[in-house]
């Protein structure tokens, strides 16, 4: 009989509604606090199913190697949450299959992100490749500060070593994040905020939003390109119409279009799903 | 069952959720500080870890 682990670190509200869902549907789940954990003594084995809620993605990635390895479905895959986990990995997968996105540039050393300034034009953002919560995000207005950051940022260490570059753009105050799962579009907010970083963990108020037929094609388009059973994308409104893509979230949190703003039990809909893959229940579409 | 700990830095009161589980985080009322469940048995938590680089979604 296949079980349910969710794997956590750091119990946020999302693991907690994962947790619940899962008792409320009667799904055979075990939360497995993986803070002190050590491999092989992990459990689960193959035929399993395993959500990674790590609040690290490093932790995560490996966590999935190692359970793909005994062969237990993990949600997402490892190979995903390393493309999602990259930025750069996304942009150029978003890229080869013609999904438009900011327009972006990658330098290899502080000098050359003035190449990628001349090209971009200012104001311009800098991204790190990995992280997540708008953390380290820095919108550069003009070569003194670009300067300054790229600079800062070449002491920083390996990860810092390749600069992601992106077109900054005016996005009117908001931006979108739809969650997707199994390839279906469960959700879609829209994240206001008087600053230029619409992250609601920085503080952007989220709204509901409806999902136009124009959004859904573009979303089915991003999730043929990136694959995966839950992604969360977020869209930027183009100055002269239509949509863009921001990111992709592979191990996404969503605390944020759960329930009350957008009657959607996404915690409920997502071990349901992940439990679907593995028990042949109804209710995946993957 | 227990209802509070004592927080690590200031030693006031911290309520303690139904079903508290390990990893859990608590904010102490007193102080402020972020404090992490790491332990249920015996009920012990520690100054939750700073924010790391890879950390969120």
């Amino acid at each position: 009989m296949p079980r349910l682990f969710i794997f956590y670190t750091r119990l946020r509200t999302e693991e907690k509604l994962l947790f619940r869902a899962a008792e409320e549907k009667g799904i055979p789940f075990s939360a497995v606090n993986l803070s002190d954990g050590l491999w092989p003594n992990v459990p689960g084995e193959a035929g399993d199913a395993a959500l990674c809620r790590c609040v690290s993605q490093t932790q995560n990635s490996a966590l999935a190697v190692l359970l793909e390895s005994r062969g237990i479905l993990t949600i997402n895959s490892s190979d995903v949450m390393a493309l999602c986990g990259d930025k750069i990995a996304t942009a150029a997968r978003l890229s080869a299959a013609g999904i438009p996105q900011p327009d972006f540039a990658v330098a290899f050393s502080p000098e050359g992100t003035l190449e990628g300034a001349e090209r971009l034009g200012y104001p311009l953002v800098i991204k790190p490749a990995t992280g997540s919560w708008g953390r380290l995000l820095a919108k550069i207005n003009d070569r003194d500060a670009l300067e300054a950051v790229a600079e800062h940022k070449a002491h920083m260490g390996a990860a810092h070593s390749v600069f992601f570059l992106q077109e900054y753009v005016e996005k009117k105050g908001f931006d979108l994040r739809a969650t997707l799962l199994g390839g279906e579009v469960l959700t879609v907010i829209k994240r206001c905020s008087d600053h230029w970083i619409t992250n609601t963990a920085r503080g952007a108020t989220p709204e509901k939003y409806p999902l136009s037929a124009e959004i859904k094609a573009l979303l089915g388009r991003v999730q043929n390109a990136i694959g995966g059973e839950v992604l969360a994308v977020d869209l930027f409104e183009k100055p002269e119409g239509g949509w863009m893509v921001n990111e992709v979230n592979g191990q996404p949190e969503f605390r944020s279009s759960d329930g009350e703003l957008t009657g959607v039990d996404i915690a409920g809909s997502l071990v349901e799903h992940a439990w679907s893959l593995v028990s042949g229940a109804d209710g995946g579409k993957g | 069952m227990t209802t509070k700990v004592q927080c690590i830095v200031c030693e006031g009161d911290v309520p303690l959720p139904a079903e508290v589980m390990e990893g859990e985080l608590l904010t102490c009322p007193d102080c402020g500080t972020e404090l992490e469940v790491v332990s249920l048995n015996p009920l012990t938590v520690a100054e939750a870890p700073e924010v790391q680089e890879d950390w969120g979604e």
